[in-house]
């Protein structure tokens, strides 16, 4: 049956009708003959070998070859484009929420549109359009958001009534529908045919494709790939691409030293029908249908329709299964609530005859997001996988930033949020993974409203202080596994629970984060900031100083007791982090970072520093519990505590120091806050977090202390204008283009990363601009809330998007942050912002296609908060010496 | 008019209740790991009776189901008080003697039965004082005949059998001084009951029955699929034994009129029964106890009209057949029911849909397409259907509610109709019991674990 159905999901028999690449590649290889294709000789060595020879493999190998590598070898176990990308459903949809997933897709589309032209072989490829559908108004929102990040990349998006679609596509039942999103160039392929185009075009590029050669492990010296052993002898290489697709994870861990790839494959069935009476034609869109589960594409005259149902089926949790494998039937009855589905939206198809059930195992990964990058503990070892089902979609754009990757040392736009370092060895574990992908597979089609939590695989980190805020009314939320306070419930009030309280509107928690920032703004709260990333280097001479100065772009040689807030920075002097910094001695340093950087700034930091047993490098994560004081009158809490002065004059801002609370010493004291609100932060040992808690809220009750949570964070600090890593900041961005160029000391005396690029921006001027936007005719009990990646548009015409939002109790005003280009208005091609280019323009947020007007300011509001600013006049004056 | 779901289901559950074997450190050590009961009432008010208690001064269990005729009365009395009877035969001699010198002196009484009810069995206080003298009498007697041998528990089933229906019959020929009791027991003895009571102890597995109730043991054969053994015989005009038992019982002359339309003298179904004097008494006996008895017996025209060819009596006898029967670990559950579920049920369907249930493992094939030409309207169908035959499973916690659902509901392809279900459950008092009669389940279930550590032990 398998065989039959290779036969029908591609059109042509590869081998039969392009046997050149395989002529080539045994002509290269072997020139004693032209008879049986006997397996050709592994190489020696090569410079890349990618194993899976799948969509992503081939994708990587076509890109690479086309970058000018010519020494790769691909290795495929079985047969090319005959796992996963066989059974693929072929839809390419560039309907994405992400920006970088939507890049993806659409460089995909165009790279599939061509394909055929290029390498003779047929894709398939199918112009038909994509339209998704709203059985509710709130999945209608999202599709209005979609649509609003398509249009201003240029891709034709409309929002069309129920009417248009009965048109676009007769068969449907439009009678429970309240819109749709109609994507007139989303198209189909055939997989497994694009696969085959892509290693065709790959082969002429000089890549040797080796099939029927499975990896057995990979080896790793000092840190680097040397090498990989395979059933057919060993290959040295420089870099090794793991594209192993659902075996991804087994492969990470077959080696001696592990790369934790968070994979786990699901069970994905989709049906084939025969022709109908008068078969569909193949320009018919492709119907998504979220509400329902189902997709439904034309194929061949027929249906191809599938889902992503509620109670998906987690395989090989226990590794590869020969007995899961043989048991990959169909699952008439798992399949049930999607055909019910499908025969609601299309009833005319009751008559039509059933070709097959196809069950087409996928892999998922924990956060729905794709996996792909180096990994964080063996240099040169690249991975591509965990598609989440999208693998078609992603395969050219996904190959093509990993190809970047490989060959310039960085892809060419910010893949953060799909890097293998987002992920470390806590995500690694079967059980979590396995009731992970469990939610996530059903979340492909539920409604993800702003601020939705992941509910399985929690409590994994905790704080020591969690049951304590846990039985006052905290609710949680989680990041890299670890629990953190979003707000407190105060006692006898009740939340909407979880189903209810999706909403793209103000949300239930409204009021109780307003009360948690009044308390910041006027008493004193506390937050329990635990989870961030820290670690500590020291050296037994200059060593840990000189290396950091190199690292990073503020002056880290100050007195011993000093804090500074820096970047981390790339050579094209991109934040890789953003960093608080105390100098504990001459020689050993604090290093506070957010809470995901712990894989990636590990690594970086492993990467950069240099190879010397005097300079230690610590994780000390785990040690310390951090709790935030943060309101005017932390300071009066603090010196009850400890006896010792905290105002201004002692205890500057900026400042740390270890001192006793309580009746516990050697608490780790600092007086930043996150926030822009004076305040502290004590960095507490574990063993003392419960004392050092109770003694703060005993002693504050009199002050009207409180407990806060991230939301009221969020809150203070966006309406400071303050940015955080990975939300606002990424590696494309520089401390120029956010207006930190205070903390940049281009003339601290010694070189350091970025250096070149930021002086060249300092005298040429910056491509775009972080700037805060305060919602003008925004009324937020009735209007959408803005969430993040809505478009900015000045003067009617498209700048850039947000990157967070968040009420502002204070102005009593949405405010907004993120960045203005400068587009030619004729050419597109960007020009220099100025300030007065962001100050002398009329600007409005897109959110969900309704644009409301915003005011732009590149500093934050310093008077409204003057009479509140007593010790954080260091970290704001800072914005003001521009 | 239909009956909504819910409303079905707060018939079908009324009566359901289960009881689970407390474990001990985490280990149940019981070859029993609970049992589910429950009836459905076809006559107003129920004449099926069941009961379980577990023996507090032997080891072992005991439940079993009651299906009353001419009345509820006789079936209440032995739910009552067959167990102690039981019980009581099986105390070795020493126990026996501590529980008299304790009535004796009276000092606290050791608890010989533990009872496992539903809030709707009830037992009736009034009779509790005539029930326990009567009992303390049989023990006293089982005292003086001390045998100094152990206690067979086959001999100990028919013994308290036989002695339980001795004495409803001496009481209601003896009487009682309050009119109440005095009526009472005479309702006892002239109404009727089956019963079907096994005994549970370790891998000993004793069913006793006495009229058409049964007793079928479910088991898994190798390949997961379920067969049925039966462990009881009906003692009915189908069973061939049993006719020729009784006409062995009486001269050659009374041979036609034993057994007339499949009845015992052309009147009573069961060949076995409690009480029923009217077919163990003798005529004078009948009419003196009558003619002396309260007005309300005297009105009676039932208790009044003497059965034709009435020549030999007795006809009827309490005496149970027992069936003895050693637990395998294959041997998954017990079901003891009346007559009313095995009207509508083959054993073999009980087998199934109880191991199915229990085991939560619903030996549907798998659909497959193949070949065959299916559409999706076709396909969609048939799994609605299937899904509707899983759904049904869920919505019961007891394996007995779910075997009557089956029995009432069941259409032709053996899957729950709720238009049918609805129908029958909805059905005017006078008319239930023409479409169905009550219908009483206990499904034990087996601890496949002890009864293994036993066989290994041997």
């Amino acid at each position: 049956a398998a065989g039959m159905f290779l036969r029908l999901l591609s059109d042509i028999q590869w081998r039969a009708a392009h046997p050149k690449w395989r002529r080539m590649t045994r002509s290269q290889r072997s020139t004693s003959t032209t008879a049986e294709p006997h397996p050709v000789s592994l190489p020696a060595q090569a410079q890349v070998v990618i194993c899976g020879g799948g969509i992503m493999g081939t994708s990587v190998a076509y890109h690479l070859s086309k970058m000018g590598f010519k020494d790769i070898v691909l290795l495929e176990q079985g047969r090319l484009a005959a796992g996963t990308t066989r059974f693929c459903a072929g839809i390419v949809s560039t309907a994405r929420p992400m920006s970088i997933e939507l890049k993806m897709a659409h460089y995909s589309n165009q790279l599939y549109q061509q394909l055929e032209q290029e390498t003779g072989v047929q894709t398939g490829y199918m112009k038909t359009g994509s339209i998704s559908l709203a059985q509710t108004q709130d999945r209608l929102i999202s599709l209005k958001r979609i649509a609003s990040s398509l249009n201003v990349m240029g891709i034709p998006c409309e929002i069309i009534s129920p009417k248009k679609v009965l048109q676009l596509h007769p068969l449907i039942n439009i009678h429970d529908l309240v819109g749709a999103m109609y994507v007139p160039e989303d198209a189909l392929v055939s997989s497994a045919n694009v696969s085959l185009a892509l290693a065709t075009a790959a082969s002429r590029n000089g890549v040797q494709i080796h099939e029927r050669t499975s990896v057995s492990h990979v080896t790793i010296q000092k840190g680097r790939v040397t090498g990989v052993e395979t059933d057919r002898g060993r290959i040295q290489c420089e870099y090794f691409v793991n594209c192993a697709g659902q075996w991804a994870y087994e492969l990470g861990h077959s080696g001696e030293e592990p790369v934790h790839i968070p994979v786990h494959a699901c069970e994905h069935f989709y049906l084939l029908t025969h022709p109908l009476q008068e078969p569909l034609s193949s320009s018919l869109p492709t119907i998504v249908d979220p509400d329902g589960r189902i997709y439904i594409r034309n194929w061949q005259g027929g249906i191809l329709s599938g889902g992503f149902e509620k109670n998906p089926k987690p395989l090989f949790t226990e590794g590869r299964n020969q007995l899961e494998i043989q048991n990959l039937q169909e699952d008439w009855d798992h399949f049930g609530p999607l055909l019910s589905a499908l025969l609601r939206r299309m009833p005319g198809l009751e008559a039509l005859q059933i070709m097959q059930l196809v069950n087409c195992p996928e892999s998922f990964t924990p956060d729905m997001r794709c996996i792909m990058g180096e990994s964080p503990t063996a240099r040169g070892y690249f991975v591509l996988t965990g598609m989440n089902s999208a693998g078609i979609s992603y395969g050219g754009g996904a190959g093509k930033y990993l190809a970047e990757w490989i060959v310039n040392g960085y892809p060419s736009e910010n893949v953060w949020p799909l890097d293998l370092k987002r992920f470390g060895t806590l995500q690694s574990s079967r059980t979590f993974l396995r009731h992970r992908v469990m939610e996530v597979m059903p979340l492909m089609c539920d409604l993800k409203v702003p601020r939705w939590d992941f509910q399985t695989g929690r409590q994994l980190r905790t704080s020591p202080l969690y049951d304590r805020l846990d039985a006052q009314g905290a609710r949680w939320m989680e990041k890299h596994g670890f629990e953190r306070v979003k707000y407190f419930v105060p006692p006898g009030s009740d939340l909407l629970d979880l189903d209810h309280s999706k909403t793209f509107y103000k949300p239930d928690w409204f009021d109780i984060v307003g009360s948690e920032v009044k308390c910041c703004k006027e008493a004193v709260c506390v937050i329990d900031m635990s989870s961030f990333t820290k670690f500590e280097i020291s050296s037994t001479g200059d060593q840990a100083l000189e290396s950091l100065q190199y690292l990073f772009s503020n002056d880290l040689d100050v007195p011993v007791g000093h804090v500074v807030h820096t970047g981390m920075l790339n050579e094209k002097g991109g934040y890789e982090n953003d960093c608080s910094i105390a100098r504990l001695s001459k020689r050993s340093f604090f290093m506070i970072s957010p809470t995901d950087q712990q894989v990636h700034c590990w690594a970086w930091l492993k990467n950069h520093l240099p190879d010397d047993s005097n300079l230690v490098l610590e994780d000390v994560t785990w040690k310390y519990t951090a709790l935030n004081l943060i309101g005017p009158r932390a300071v009066d809490v603090l010196s009850e505590l400890s006896y010792a002065p905290m105002t201004a004059e002692h205890f500057p801002s900026l400042f740390c120091k270890e001192m006793s609370v309580g009746y516990a010493n050697g608490i780790r004291v600092m007086s930043i806050t996150h926030t822009g609100e004076p305040g502290f932060v004590l960095y507490i040992p574990i063993e003392y977090a419960l004392h050092v808690y109770n003694e703060v809220m005993n002693m504050g009750q009199k002050y009207g202390i409180r407990n806060a949570g991230y939301y009221a964070l969020r809150s203070l600090r966006i309406e400071k204008f303050f940015a955080f890593w990975g939300q606002d900041l990424d590696a494309f961005t520089t401390p120029m283009e956010c207006g930190r160029e205070f903390q940049v000391k281009l003339d601290k005396g010694m070189d350091f990363l970025g250096q070149e690029v930021l002086l060249e921006q300092k005298q040429n001027g910056v491509y775009k601009r972080f700037t805060m936007f305060i919602l003008e005719d925004h009324d937020t009990d009735m209007d959408l809330w803005p969430w993040w990646g809505e478009p900015i548009f000045r003067n009617g015409r498209y700048v850039g998007k947000t990157t967070s939002s968040a009420y502002s109790y204070t102005l009593e005003r949405h405010v907004c942050l993120g960045f203005v280009h400068h587009f030619d208005e004729k050419t597109g091609e960007e020009l220099v912002v100025t300030t007065d280019f962001i100050n002398q323009g009329e600007y409005e947020i897109d959110i969900a296609g309704q644009r409301f007007q915003a005011k732009a300011k590149l500093y934050p509001f310093s008077s409204l908060f003057a009479q509140r600013r007593r010790k954080d006049e260091v970290e704001l004056s800072g914005y003001q010496r521009e | 008019f239909y009956l909504t779901p819910s409303q079905v289901n707060s018939i079908l559950k009324a009566n359901e209740y289960s009881f689970k074997v407390p474990e001990f450190d985490g280990k149940n050590v019981s070859s029993v790991l609970g049992f589910d009961s429950n009836q459905l009432p076809a006559n107003a008010p129920i004449e099926d009776r069941r009961s379980a208690a577990t023996c507090l001064q032997t080891r072992g269990m005991l439940l079993g189901v009651f299906d009353g005729h001419a009345g509820c009365a006789c079936a209440q009395a032995v739910s009552e008080r067959l167990f102690y009877y039981i019980a009581v035969s099986l105390l070795p001699h020493e126990t026996l003697l501590e529980i008299e010198n304790a009535v004796e002196n009276g000092r606290a009484l050791l608890p010989i039965l533990q009872w496992h009810k539903h809030p709707n069995d009830y037992f009736s206080k009034e009779a509790s004082k005539l029930y326990f003298n009567s009992l303390r009498t049989y023990w006293q007697e089982l005292i003086d005949l001390n045998t100094g041998e152990t206690t067979d528990v086959r001999e100990a089933l028919i013994n308290a059998f036989k002695r339980l229906d001795n004495d409803i019959s001496l009481e209601a020929q003896v009487g009682d001084p309050n009119s109440f009791l005095n009526y009472l027991v005479l309702r006892v003895a002239f109404s009727g009951s089956t019963a079907c009571v096994a005994h549970v102890d370790g891998v000993d597995l004793h069913i006793a029955n006495t009229g058409d109730s049964r007793a079928m043991l479910g088991v898994q054969e190798e390949d997961g699929s379920w067969s049925a053994v039966n462990l009881s015989y009906d003692h009915n005009a189908q069973n061939e034994n049993e006719v020729e038992r009784v006409k062995m019982e009486h001269p050659k002359s009374e041979e036609k009129s034993l057994v007339k339309q499949d009845r015992l003298l052309g009147l009573l179904m069961p060949f076995r029964a409690f009480g029923d004097v009217k077919f163990k008494w003798s005529i004078e006996l009948q009419k003196r106890v009558v003619e002396s008895g309260p007005d309300q017996l005297n009105d009676n025209e039932y208790t009044k009209f003497i059965p034709p060819n009435y020549h030999t009596p007795p006809y009827l006898t309490a005496e149970p057949e027992v069936i003895h029967h050693r637990l395998r670990p294959q041997d998954k559950f017990l079901v003891l029911a009346t007559d009313g579920l095995w009207e509508t049920m083959h054993r073999q369907d009980v087998a199934r849909i109880v191991g199915e249930y229990l085991t939560g493992v619903h030996h549907q094939q798998p659909i497959a397409v193949g070949g065959y030409k299916v559409t999706l309207g076709q396909m969609h169908g048939l799994l609605t259907e299937r899904r509707a035959r899983i759904s049904s499973v869920f919505e019961d916690q007891n394996a007995a509610t779910h075997l009557i659902r089956h029995a009432v509901g069941n259409n032709e392809f053996g899957t729950v109709d709720h238009e049918r279900l609805s129908k029958m459950l909805s059905l005017p008092e006078e008319l239930a019991r023409m479409y169905r009669d009550d219908i009483t389940i206990i499904v034990v279930q087996f601890n496949s674990h002890v009864i293994g550590a036993y066989q290994n032990e041997e």
